[in-house]
């Protein structure tokens, strides 16, 4: 049953096959089982889920049919959950419980979803390769030796062991997206404003936008109709109706026309992924896809844009944590300057710190106009290369990632190293477009994925040309040989 | 700009950070790597363009002036650090 898609489960469930208690707690063994080496999951919320999947099962005895009813999902640790411990990866959080949830949870649970447990990140959403949990890294279940990618890196590798058919993410700079490509999952980050971000523990709010991960692009589908929409408690959720997204799978690609960035096809690209990419866009001709190719030429200013930009809101929104209301507070301060200042360098970890302080610097006065509005600017400028680019093509396919999945501890001296592995996924965030990484190959037996970039609301769009290219190769069926058996 | 160790210090106080020791040299050489990277967007002229700090240019969303939220300061307060009678307690402030 660990192999079913949620497609697949919600016919197992409504034939009687199996009942989503046998289901639950089946997969919450093998939770327990793999997060030994895994490390997946922050926590497993065990008896909360099998009284929630029995519920689920005698709501379906009597007639009830939400979407995901009884459907198991874990949520990213940034999500809020009443009554369930929410730490975002930080020393900071490591006993916040919070009094409420938040809209994706509360969504996903009235469609019917039983979470099993809360997994693994980067702390507050600020990495690339889950190695700056406090709660420690994260295993690739391809790989154990190399990391799932981050933020969003439990997330991934849950999904990819098969502990659960899907998650919660959420994409700042490429966190849904690059680890879906370093696991070989299927993860879309929506149109910003498209999820609600209320009790998602904010980061960069300019930038911050939730999506589901899951195994394939149908499955993504079906829970992203039920994560979106507006919501008056975030005042940047937009108004506009949800498309029903899994009507739209099915759709015919012909006369599709895709746009090809020439700065995202460079030389520079991995030769190996280059070839991946390749294939994938000959699969797609086959479907009556056609490619032009299209210039984004301010690419290369998008990732000193962001670490700008992300930087500066980051500092801005973590100035909460102050030791006062809730989160970590430290022993014996002597005054309230003390409090704060021991409070938040005991409780964030080193990236948080630096990004805190690189924030800082660029909206203190005298820096701002030269780093901040600066970065803004470009910012406008990478949106308007998008808005040209839209204007001849449907989409926009590119690699998500430069390299796959890189070894533990190969980046983790050199913060700008680790930086540029978002090239390709943050200049979608800097402009909120919907942006999707799905499975296209491999490359010495690890993931490679395809980034899909649509315009504004386009998600039924991204989601149907990765449905259909899943509709005829298999790679986001493979996975790992112990987790196959 | 390479940043000095003063700077660092002078930051970290406007962040309400305590950083000790060594590490204040080592944040100084990884701030300026990062902002030399940031720096690699002086290449382009951008005087003429408008800073973009939103991605749909939204606006603030006004509601309407009417109580929606209820009182919930006892959970509220169930996260908190250190509270009594309500308050939330921090070392003594005013003499």
């Amino acid at each position: 049953m660990h192999t079913h898609s949620i497609a697949a489960i919600r016919r197992h469930l409504s034939n009687g096959d199996y009942s989503s208690k046998e289901l639950c707690a089946h997969l919450l063994a093998r939770i327990k089982q793999l997060n030994e080496t895994n490390n997946a999951f922050i926590e497993i919320t065990e008896k909360e889920a099998l009284s929630a999947a029995e519920q689920a099962d005698n709501t379906r005895a009597s007639g009830g049919a939400a979407s995901l009813l009884g459907v198991p999902l874990a949520h990213k640790d940034i999500f809020c959950t009443k009554h369930v411990r929410t730490s975002c990866g930080s020393k900071m959080l490591k006993n916040f419980v919070p009094p409420y949830d938040a809209t994706v949870v509360d969504k996903l649970a009235a469609s019917g979803a039983i979470t099993l447990g809360k997994t693994n990140m980067d702390e507050f959403a600020m990495g690339s390769s889950n190695e700056n949990s406090h709660f420690g890294s994260v295993a690739n279940p391809w790989d154990n030796a190399r990391v799932p990618g981050g933020s969003s890196g439990g997330s991934a590798a849950a999904v990819a062991a098969r502990m659960v058919p899907a998650t919660t993410g959420t994409d700042t700079g490429g966190s849904i997206r690059q680890p879906a490509a370093f696991c070989g999952i299927t993860g879309i980050k929506p149109t910003y404003g498209r999820v609600s971000r209320y009790g998602m523990v904010a980061f960069a709010s300019s930038l911050d936008q939730g999506g589901p991960m899951a195994t394939t692009a149908e499955d993504c589908a079906l829970l992203l109709e039920s994560m979106a929409g507006f919501d008056e408690r975030d005042s940047t959720s937009i108004d506009q109706p949800v498309d029903q997204y899994s009507a739209e799978l099915n759709r015919s690609l012909d006369g599709l026309r895709v746009g090809l960035p020439r700065q995202y096809f460079s030389s520079d690209l991995d030769a190996p992924i280059a070839d991946a990419l390749q294939q994938a866009i000959e699969e797609l001709t086959r479907l009556g896809v056609s490619f032009v190719e299209v210039d984004l030429k301010n690419q290369s200013l998008a990732v000193p844009a962001y670490y700008v930009v992300a930087p500066a809101e980051c500092s801005s929104n973590l100035s909460r944590f102050d030791g006062v209301r809730y989160g970590h507070r430290c022993d014996g301060p002597v005054d309230l300057e003390d409090l704060y200042k021991r409070s938040r360098a005991e409780g964030f970890g080193r990236e948080v710190k630096r990004r805190i302080l690189i924030g800082t610097y660029a909206l203190s006065a005298g820096y701002y106009d030269a780093y901040y509005l600066k970065a803004q600017k470009v910012r406008n400028l990478i949106s308007q290369d998008f808005t040209q680019a839209f204007e001849n093509v449907d989409v926009i396919l590119g690699p998500t990632t430069p390299t796959p999945a890189f070894k533990q501890g190969e980046n983790s001296d050199d913060p700008v190293a680790m930086y540029l592995n978002d090239i390709f996924t943050i200049p979608a965030n800097l402009a909120g477009l919907p942006a999707l990484s799905a499975p296209c190959g491999f490359v010495e037996g690890l993931p490679v994925g395809l980034q899909l970039i649509g315009n504004y609301f386009d998600e039924a769009r991204l989601l149907n040309i990765a449905h259909q290219f899943q509709q005829v190769t298999d790679w986001h069926l493979q996975m790992p040989a112990d987790i196959r058996a | 700009m390479a940043v000095d160790e003063k700077t660092v210090a002078e930051v970290a106080h406007l962040a309400r950070l305590q950083i000790d020791g060594e590490l204040v040299s080592e944040y100084a050489r990884e701030m300026s790597n990062v902002l030399a990277l940031a720096e690699t967007m002086n290449d382009i002229d951008t005087s003429d363009v408008e800073p973009m700090a939103h991605p749909t240019h939204a606006v603030q969303r006004l509601r309407d002036d009417a109580v929606t939220e209820t009182n919930q300061r006892e959970a509220f307060q169930q996260c908190a650090p250190s509270v009594e009678a309500g308050y939330y307690l921090v070392p003594q402030v005013i003499e």
